[in-house]
């Protein structure tokens, strides 16, 4: 039990530090890929093809000047950007990072915790969120900071309904709420967008509408709002916000990668696993999901550097008249089409 | 009215198609050509290390030119500054005493010789004005500097190295 609960400590400073580290290299990834999408280079100055750049970044929003504005409410102003770091961080503690592994005799799982609404929990986190950005934009006392926040907080609302509905079509199919026990069915290849090719659209759709990237990063719109919800913040207080993104953008991909892309599984893996041993064969699990995710990451990079932001209106009406319907209709497709290949016999 | 030009182009509002309208194949349309610039070649040149190759007649800083003796050709005539539309260009003009013949070409010379850099704009006419072909806009782009008084160039920048040495 002593062993098993410094595994999981252990577990949990390796996934803090790698989603910070990740969250860190994603800015540093998006300003050269953005570069890269432009026919640019991209920051090269600082280190070797600039990879210290975050660093720098890192220094420079420490030692900047802390700004409270006066008519802010300073508790809820520093408990804004606090609360958005803290929930982009915990979403992390029930992705299946890997198979178990045993390593001298040991079992260790690699994932934090495995409750049984594991997906549920997810989106707990998720609509947790929200409120830093609502807190903050609030205490800012700011006009645009207060519509970045309004429309942050109706926008996550307006989408969540669909992410859920999505979600419950795939619900239908593994018939548990584990991501643990998700992640184990999709064995090998037997991947859940290939049963939910629909579902997953609607979800990745309704995740950067959730992570406020473009196309709909309508809460930090710059051309309008000036900074959105961040409007009044500086320092590391901005920083925790910038960050809280990117670091949410590396648990969705995470999320959907275990959802719908088979997490850690891959084809052959038994083969693999067989050759190498419990003890490293999870781990080739482990960097095949690492390499999912920055595919994902890429992917909302590239989107980003891609399509222009959407109209509010054009928002609310992909949200609540195409993606709900379609959600729907997945459920009941989804329903059908399982019932009448179970009265078959598939 | 009849427009004048003739080039009248009547634009209809036709509606979305349902393919248009599903957004998903302009989106993919859109990220297809993103892919494409990703493997193109940057077009950056990296200032400092790089430098974007000029062209023949670019006119950048003036050079005081020497002879082929390594005597200052430039006699102080003052039609540089004549004809400099911006009047960037001043100067004083001293007598050459005896001794000096190996500096100066003519009896004449420039004691002074200043431009202001912040004020010329790199048209050329003192180069086009110079019966002397002393003056030519021959050189590289002004470095930027802090003080506007440092932006007035002295003898001592405009004038050619020396021969031979």
């Amino acid at each position: 039990m002593g062993l098993d609960l410094i595994f999981r400590i252990v577990l949990i400073v390796i996934i803090f530090a790698i989603s910070l580290v990740v969250a860190m290299y994603s800015t540093y990834a998006e300003r050269k890929i953005a570069a890269f999408f432009q026919d640019r280079i991209g920051p090269n100055r600082a280190g070797p093809w600039g990879l210290l750049q975050p660093l720098a970044d890192g220094g420079k929003m420490f030692l900047k000047e802390e700004i409270i504005p006066t008519n802010a409410t300073p508790f809820l102003f520093i408990v804004g950007p606090s609360l958005a770091i803290l929930t982009a961080c915990i979403g992390s503690a029930v992705i299946p990072w890997g198979q178990k592994m045993v390593i001298g005799g040991h079992t260790v799982d690699l994932q934090v915790t495995d409750i049984n609404v594991g997906v549920l929990y997810i989106f707990g986190v998720v609509s947790l969120g929200v409120y830093g950005v609502m807190i903050g934009g609030w205490a800012s006392n700011n006009k645009y900071s207060l519509l970045g926040a309004i429309r942050a907080a109706s926008q996550n609302i307006s989408y969540e309904i669909s992410m859920g509905l999505s979600i419950i079509a795939l619900l239908m199919l593994t018939g548990t709420l584990s991501l643990k026990e998700i992640a184990e069915q999709q064995h090998g290849w037997n991947w859940n967008v290939l049963h939910q090719p629909l579902g997953f659209l609607i979800f990745i759709v309704c995740a950067f509408a959730e992570t406020n990237r473009t196309p709909f990063d309508l809460p930090e719109c710059e051309t309008e709002l000036v900074g959105g919800y961040h409007t009044e913040y500086s320092s590391m207080k901005l920083g925790f916000y910038l960050f809280a993104e990117y670091i949410n953008m590396f648990i969705s991909s995470a999320v959907m990668a275990t959802l719908y892309w088979g997490g850690y599984n891959y084809p052959g893996m038994d083969w693999v696993l067989a050759h190498t041993g419990p003890a490293i064969g999870p781990l080739i699990g482990t960097v095949v999901l690492f390499a999912k995710i920055f595919l994902f990451i890429f992917f909302f990079m590239w989107v980003r550097w891609t399509i222009p932001r959407f109209r509010y209106d054009q928002l609310m009406d992909l949200g609540w008249k195409i993606l709900i319907p379609l959600a729907i209709g997945n459920i009941v497709l989804t329903g059908v089409v399982s019932t009448v290949l179970k009265h078959f016999g598939f | 009215m009849e427009s004048l030009s003739n080039k009248k182009k009547v634009l209809e509002v036709k509606p979305l198609n349902f393919m248009e309208r599903a957004y998903l194949p302009a989106i993919i349309g859109g990220l297809a050509t993103t892919m494409k610039h990703f493997f193109r070649k940057p077009v950056t040149i990296s200032y400092p290390e790089e430098k974007r190759e000029f062209s023949e007649n670019f006119r950048g800083m003036h050079s005081l030119k020497r002879d082929e003796n390594g005597k200052e050709r430039c006699t102080a005539c003052g039609l540089c500054a004549l004809s400099c539309p911006a009047e960037a260009i001043t100067m004083v003009a001293a007598e050459r005493q005896k001794g000096e013949e190996n500096l100066y070409r003519e009896e004449k010379y420039a004691a002074v010789y200043e431009i202001n850099m912040l004020r010329c704009i790199f048209c050329g006419l003192c180069e086009e004005a110079c019966p002397k072909e002393a003056i030519y806009l021959d050189g590289d782009i002004v470095p930027a500097d802090y003080l506007r008084k440092d932006f007035i160039y002295g003898k001592d920048k405009l004038v050619e190295a020396p021969l031979n040495q």
